[in-house]
């Protein structure tokens, strides 16, 4: 609360990074629009032998990943009831929130005729893990919104429904935490059907389990990253006493991961095309070494987890390294069986840093605008507009 | 189990009478391409002297059916899958999972939808036989009973064990398909995928999905519980330090 006072000087003035924030969007809208009259093919590099690309291998895949802190934060604080970590809940289901729809946008654009995608609702197939991701998307945004809600009716001084969300808190974390142990592993086993074509290095039977547990890991570095951007942003301070036991929890998320990564690639015999160091060997040892042997390593040292430099980089390369890996198992792992290279086109490109830096722009709105932080909303007189 | 085709390698020409009746029974545009493309359901390929040719398999438990969310892809009793492209809403998951990558998509398209053949699913209803297997003046293809095809392969290759591979492929080959071929070199100097599992890959996410009820059962019932524990253990440490152990509690 001492930092309200400083805070009430960051009020917004549009500077460089709106600027970029704003071009970013334009363009993400023209690439929208080129896309809805000349067809995906106009606009992507995908093709018949590749249909999926960085929509599904980052947006999708990455996006619901590393909104699992809202799950992993609110399971710690409702269910588990370590009230310390309370402060750090609101900004974490914003983030969830804000990733979730991430998600969906780009859906709308990866999907051949997204104004059809109600049709998961009324068309069953409970054979198809597309068909769990689609009502598991559905289910938790509502369930995240709902979470997330009581902070925008506060705001506004609708208080008796706020307090009525509030009661209903652990029915409705119990199914948030349920959904996204549901949904984070679907998004493994979308790629169990593909035995044939995925790599060895990545297929495994417990791609799954293998989804989730990353997911929980990279999903509390998202945390520890989020609270660092938003102390530089707006001169807050580190909530130390929070993040470095949640480090821990990352170092054990991690740790039984990667042991699982191993167990898995022994049982493919695939060690050997690491040693041979080709292209899938050589973006697999990226991706583990940052991904798990370093934030492993660098944070089982409580030295290195209590200091904030440190402690940042081993999130940031937690978080590298997940996104790493969700790349390789959507399109590194795929290439080979594919026969062709894939790589994203300039527009795909800009569709997703698009919707990221829309995403972090409606997060800093948020935070400014709403009591997302412990000392309430960030400046003091409201801005009346979103940026970009 | 239906009707199929039997593909034999060693008596197609390369004519490409089965592609073009194929684009005329199915009006698809443009001309026979040399790939499988949305617009082009069959071709025919040389490779290693033959002719081959590329057409969906017609699985029998076809991965592309099981993975589709809306079920707009299914399998008839017939033994086409076909496609009903007013479901479709083009998540290409089909096209990512089948074992051999057959469903084509409409890139240039700003509507698109999958392509694929659908075994003249509507001239099979009629009782007549495939497009393809009409057109093919050297019963190169042919068209008949899924068991009788299998017979008929079986013959050829006992009578002529020097001129055929001792395979038939689509008799196992991702659990089984209704589209069969029997050729003199290995199929997989043809371009056809060899290195298939023996059971449908469908089995595999289905062990998964098929836990869900029991999983959301066992889950929520654990995760009230560890509520149920931790919130009681803070109602009697408040309770104890209100009381100060004037009162038994158990």
């Amino acid at each position: 609360m001492t930092d309200t006072a400083t805070l009430a000087s960051r009020r917004f003035r549009p500077g460089f990074w709106t600027f970029v924030a704003g071009i970013l969007f334009l363009a993400f809208l023209t690439v929208t629009v080129i896309r809805f009259t000349k067809g995906l093919g106009a606009v992507t590099n995908l093709s018949d032998k590749f249909p999926w690309g960085i929509w599904i291998g980052f947006d999708l895949l990455c996006g619901v990943g590393l909104a699992a802190g809202a799950f992993t934060l609110t399971a710690v604080v409702h269910l588990f009831n370590l009230k310390k970590f309370e402060p750090i809940v609101r900004p974490t289901i914003l983030t969830g929130f804000l990733g979730y729809s991430f998600v969906i946008v780009a859906l709308l654009l990866d999907l051949g005729q997204p104004w059809r995608i109600w049709h998961a609702i009324i068309y069953w197939n409970p054979h198809s893990v597309m068909f769990e991701v689609a009502w598991c998307v559905m289910l938790y945004t509502t369930v995240l919104a709902v979470e997330f809600a009581p902070v925008v009716l506060e705001r506004f001084g609708f208080n008796a429904p706020a307090r009525f969300i509030h009661r209903l808190i652990t029915p409705l974390v119990i199914l948030g935490v349920m959904l996204s142990t549901l949904h984070q592993s679907s998004l493994g086993t979308l790629y169990l059907i593909v035995p044939s074509k995925l790599h060895p290095l990545w297929y495994s039977p417990m791609l799954p389990v293998q989804f989730y547990i990353s997911a929980i890991g990279a999903g509390i570095g998202m945390v520890v990253l989020e609270s660092y951007l938003s102390k530089r942003a707006f001169h807050r301070h580190l909530e130390m006493d929070l993040l470095e036991p949640l480090a821990r929890g990352m170092v054990v998320a991690l740790g039984i991961y990667g042991l699982m990564r191993l167990q898995a690639i022994q049982r493919n015999h695939a060690f050997g095309s690491i040693l041979e160091f080709g292209y899938e060997g050589r973006m697999f040892l990226l991706e583990f070494t940052l991904g798990v042997i370093l934030p492993v390593a660098l944070m089982s040292f409580r030295r290195l987890r209590s200091d904030p430099n440190w402690l940042v980089a081993g999130a940031f390369m937690a978080v590298l390294g997940f996104v790493m890996n969700r790349l390789n198992v959507s399109i590194t792992g795929m290439e080979a069986a594919s026969g062709t290279r894939y790589i994203p086109s300039a527009m795909e490109v800009i569709v997703s840093v698009g919707l990221v830096a829309t995403g972090m722009a409606v997060f800093a709105f948020a935070v400014r605008n709403f009591s997302i932080f412990p000392g309430g909303p960030i400046g003091a007189g409201p801005d009346p507009k979103p940026r970009a | 189990m239906g009707m199929g085709l039997l593909f034999d390698a060693t008596r197609c020409v390369g004519c490409g009478a089965c592609s073009s009746a194929c684009k005329e029974q199915n009006k698809l545009p443009g001309p026979v391409e040399e790939v499988l493309t949305a617009y082009t359901w069959t071709t025919v390929q040389p490779r290693e002297g033959l002719n081959v040719r590329r057409m969906c398999m017609h699985c029998e438990v076809p991965t592309c059916a099981s993975v589709c969310p809306v079920a707009a892809l299914t399998k008839t009793p017939e033994g086409p899958v076909v496609y009903d492209a007013e479901r479709c809403m083009g998540c290409r998951y089909c096209m990512m999972a089948c074992p051999f990558e057959i469903p084509k998509y409409q890139w240039d398209r700003p509507v698109p939808i999958v392509g694929k053949c659908i075994l003249c699913a509507g001239r099979l209803k009629e009782g007549k036989q495939t497009a393809c297997a009409e057109a093919c003046a050297y019963e190169a293809t042919v068209f008949g009973k899924k068991e009788d095809l299998v017979w008929e392969a079986r013959t050829r290759l006992r009578q002529k064990p020097g001129e055929y591979v001792n395979h038939i492929y689509g008799l196992t080959e991702a659990g089984g398909t209704s589209v069969m071929a029997i050729s003199s070199v290995p199929f997989d100097k043809l371009g056809l995928k060899t290195k298939l599992p023996g059971e449908p890959p469908a089995m595999r996410t289905w062990q998964v999905l098929s836990n869900i009820p029991d999983f959301v059962a066992v889950w929520g019932v654990l995760l009230y519980g560890v509520h149920w524990i931790t919130a009681r253990r803070e109602d009697v440490a408040h309770a104890e330090a209100k009381d100060n152990g004037r009162e038994n509690r158990s």
